[in-house]
């Protein structure tokens, strides 16, 4: 599982069947220090509660489908969790709080 | 699997109900010389580790949810699967 922050959403109205029910979100993918590291992409919001702004971890791959009560969704990237803290003494760059 | 350091605690209240109870480290993947290298994740922990301790981490979900007893469903990839006492690297030299 990575960090994230969602940074926007998507609307889609006409779409594979699969896919009804299920909220997406803009994700910036972040590195260790939650700092930007790669391409924005698309992932499906398995806790329904997440919005832009917030610091996420997200699953990839099949097991994102998994968080999803369809577990055959043709998805391959999950919000499963919003982020309170991260308390990493141990970061390489420090700059962990 | 790989071998990684724990480097912090990862929090989260709202979460995939999967999550409840569980703990989420934070682990910096390690090169064998020791070195920790910029790769991380986010690890669901099944051995007790802690903050500061080498790891042994699978990064597959089958693997993951065979170690984490609680369904065929959880949207789990990486597990801290074992605490590493040693490691006893032979070297030519």
């Amino acid at each position: 599982m990575k960090f994230g922050q969602v940074i926007g959403t998507v609307v889609s109205t006409h779409k594979t069947p699969g896919l009804d029910g299920v909220k997406f979100l803009i994700v910036q993918p972040l590195d260790e220090n939650r700092q930007p590291n790669g391409e924005p992409y698309i992932a499906a919001d398995s806790t329904r509660q997440a919005g832009p702004g917030e610091l996420v971890f997200i699953v990839a791959s099949r097991e994102a489908a998994l968080s999803l009560e369809d577990s055959f969704a043709p998805v391959d990237a999950a919000i499963v969790g919003i982020i309170d803290d991260v308390h990493a003494p141990l970061l390489s760059n420090g700059a962990g709080k | 699997m790989y071998i990684a350091k724990v480097v912090g605690n990862v929090v989260a209240t709202i979460k995939h109900p999967f999550f409840e109870g569980r703990k989420l480290l934070l682990v910096q993947k390690l090169d064998l010389d020791g070195n920790l290298s910029s790769q991380y994740d986010i690890a669901v922990d099944d051995v007790l580790a802690g903050v500061g301790d080498k790891v042994l981490i699978v990064d597959e979900g089958s693997g993951a949810r065979q170690i984490l007893q609680g369904g065929n469903n959880a949207p789990v990839r990486a597990v801290v699967a074992g605490v590493i006492d040693d490691i006893d690297l032979v070297t030519e030299d």
